[in-house]
């Protein structure tokens, strides 16, 4: 395929190495030791996560989890450029996202554990919780971009999704309604190479970021495993949303290193060599090397930095474990905002057929 | 920025301006497309997260002028021209709703909600209850329904059945003016989404209109009372069915007409206190037959009210076809002479 648009922007080499970019820099320019000790933290922890949500899959805890190994810079670096009062449409592999919005570990992995449909609460967090059917988030936070725009406030929509998801009617459609009404919305693609087992190729034969300037939306292509990168490009688009001049896209170029989910085989599909060759640019690394060569990364910086991760990981595995099956009767549960006769009928029926079994409470194990 | 790659630039909509008409505060008559439009603007009026969204909405007032005047009185921030998507115009009144907004959708015909079908059934349905009632959906998609028009295809469907079968929604359809104006205003102040489908074919018939909410639109109504037939019906037909009663009683049977308003949830306890009355059940609509509303009202009734049934139901609907070329609509839609004849079938006469 040929490349017709830029390289992906990079501001931290493979190395470790700053890499001066005037446009961007001035973006970033805040960005001191502790503030990317901190950002590598992050990286650390929610890899951490990651990790024991793929364990407790394997253990039979979660009935399924989508791994987001390789996206921790693409997540964090945008996650943590964003204003409290912004509010993110996620797809459902976003779980670093979540982390920095300060989504409580065991209400990550409710969904995936089964137990609910939603982890948390939307409004607490200003993050919607995970939509599977691809695509059909970034029409939500269009709508709410435009809702936004209606009550004359600053607050920001994101939303995240995959290069498979560009093919979706969907996410074409909220790029015409947020270039016609010039919403305050980012779109933040993670173009991570694969749709479970189909290359990015068969979705685009062109850079996914080209395709945004035919919208009326400008779009950058960056390194999505450059979290320096990742942060600069979505304040950008954040200040021009937030300044009344739109939508931006983001193409953030990364890699999924893991499976589609824990229900996937990627051997079946991919080429081990070019796993390898994606672990060089591994986002946690460069990062590691940039802080050991500002001195920011001590052994005792090392440890602690792992213990914090260890932590979110006993208390993510105590959580889900120690986690109450839901009430039988919860079924019926917000289904309407007010009674619908129809349903209420089934409710008691079914409470009625429970008991002639013994209480409810004693089904509840069943 | 030299790696932004920088579109044109685009043009804003206009908006119109004209003197604000009052809205309707004494009995009137009005056409039921008036009356929705007078249901909408007393809605606006209430509460200002109101907005809608749809094709042609703004400076045309839609292609059958429900929203007639409501651009100039109320602004494009309120009253919103979408480009051609109806997949986009739900989904993103979705996000309206997630930030406290309460959208009215308008489908400019049935036949074209299938694109947005999936943020339909997928998310408007599905939010209430995948975020235990943290997030409200309180969207109206306002649908012209039904055939009797000599349209094109795709412009006279009745996909109603679609949305009664899935959980989450709430389905209404209007009959006449007066219904049409007080349940368009308790469909949007139902913090439930409502699929609110209007008979296209009676737009323009003229009725008088109180400015009341009326009875809740859960309520199905005793049209004409009767003592041997329980006919059920809904949108378009009910007019229909009351001209069959009519011919009927000359032939010495009595029909009570039940317009049911409500298809999803439905007044069964209205429908069983009928059916228990005259132990005959007929059902018409437009629809197809097959996995319509019709069986499963025959489906409920049946088991709640057996014993008193002094036969089979019978259904009176469309054919399982797809809807057909205006020149052949009128063998497939139920007119008074077939709906005649299932009061026959269901009399025992034939």
């Amino acid at each position: 395929m040929i490349d017709f648009s830029p390289q992906p922007v990079q501001l931290l080499s493979l190395d470790g190495e700053r890499m001066p970019r005037p446009d961007f820099d001035q973006w970033v320019d805040d960005l001191d030791g502790p503030a990317l000790l901190a950002l590598y933290r992050d990286m650390v922890v929610v890899r951490r996560i990651d990790t024991e949500a793929t364990a407790l899959q394997r253990q039979g805890e979660l009935g399924l989890w989508p791994p987001l190994l390789g996206q921790e810079a693409s997540q964090v670096g945008s996650a943590r450029a964003l204003r409290s009062d912004d509010f993110v449409f996620p797809s459902y592999r976003e779980n670093a996202v979540a982390y920095c919005r300060g989504v409580k570990l065991t209400d990550i992995v409710k969904v995936w554990r089964g137990n609910a449909q939603s982890g948390w609460d939307p409004y607490t967090v200003n993050m919607a919780t995970p939509a599977i059917i691809i695509g059909a988030q970034t029409l939500h936070a269009t709508g709410w971009a435009l809702g936004a725009q209606r009550d004359d406030v600053d607050s920001v929509a994101i939303t995240y999704f995959g290069d498979g998801a560009t093919s979706e009617g969907d996410v074409n459609e909220a790029m015409v309604f947020a270039a016609s009404f010039q919403a305050p919305v980012v779109f933040f693609c993670q173009n991570n190479h694969w749709a479970i087992s189909e290359p990015v190729g068969v979705q685009a034969h062109r850079n996914i970021a080209d395709r945004a300037p035919g919208f009326g939306i400008p779009s950058l292509r960056i390194d999505g495993n450059d979290v320096i990168a990742v942060l600069a490009a979505t304040r950008i688009a954040l200040d021009r949303a937030r300044t009344g001049n739109g939508p931006t896209f983001i193409e953030a170029v990364t890699y999924r290193m893991g499976p589609h989910t824990t229900a996937d085989d990627p051997t079946r599909y991919r080429d081990p060599a070019e796993l390898a060759e994606w672990k060089t640019r591994d986002p946690l690394l460069r990062l590691h090397r940039l802080l050991s060569a500002l001195g920011e990364i001590t052994p005792e910086v090392e440890a602690a930095t792992q213990a914090i991760a260890d932590a979110a990981a006993a208390e993510l595995r105590a959580g889900c474990i120690g986690m109450p099956d839901p009430e039988p009767l919860s079924v019926f549960d917000h289904v309407y905002a007010t009674p619908h006769a129809s349903l209420e009928r089934q409710r008691t029926d079914y409470a009625g057929y429970l008991t002639s079994f013994g209480s409810v409470e004693q089904n509840s194990k069943a | 920025m030299t790696t932004l790659m920088t579109p044109a630039t685009v043009s804003t909509v206009p908006g119109l301006t004209a003197p604000a008409p009052t809205p309707l505060s004494e009995t009137k008559t009005l056409t039921m497309g008036k009356a929705i439009n007078e249901g909408l603007r007393q809605a606006m009026l209430d509460d200002p997260k109101v907005v809608l969204l749809g094709e042609d909405i703004g400076a045309l007032g839609g292609v059958f002028r429900v929203t007639s005047d409501l651009l100039a009185q109320f602004g494009a921030r309120r009253v919103i021209d979408t480009p051609l998507a109806e997949s986009a115009i739900i989904g993103t009144a979705v996000g309206l709703a997630y930030r406290g907004y309460r959208p009215v959708c308008e489908i400019q015909f049935d036949g074209f909600i299938f694109p947005g079908f999936d943020q339909i059934v997928s998310q408007v349905a599905k939010f209430h209850y995948r975020t235990q009632g943290a997030v409200r959906m309180p969207i109206t998609i306002r649908v012209p329904f039904g055939g009797g028009i000599g349209a094109a295809e795709h412009h006279s469907e009745s996909p109603e059945a679609y949305f009664t079968h899935t959980s989450g929604l709430r389905v209404i359809a209007v009959s006449n003016p007066q219904d049409a104006y007080s349940l368009i205003r308790q469909a949007i102040a139902s913090d439930d989404p409502v699929l609110y489908f209007e008979p296209k074919r009676r737009y323009h018939v003229k009725g008088e209109v109180v400015p009341e909410l009326g009875a809740a639109m859960e309520k199905a109504v005793v049209v004409r009372p009767g003592t041997d037939v329980t006919l059920l019906t809904y949108g378009a037909l009910v007019s229909t069915a009351r001209d069959a009663a009519l011919a009927a009683f000359d032939e010495g049977i009595s029909i009570e007409v039940i317009d049911l308003r409500s298809l999803s949830p439905v007044d069964y306890a209205a429908v069983e206190a009928s059916v228990r009355k005259t132990g005959r059940l007929v059902v018409t609509h437009e629809a197809a037959q097959s996995g319509g509303l019709g069986g499963e009202l025959i489906a409920t009734i049946t088991e709640r009210c057996f014993s008193y049934l002094e036969s089979a139901p019978v259904r009176v609907t469309g054919f399982d076809v797809p809807y057909p070329p205006a020149k052949l609509e009128n063998h497939h839609l139920p007119d008074l002479d077939r709906i005649l004849d299932g009061v026959d079938r269901v009399m025992g006469r034939r």
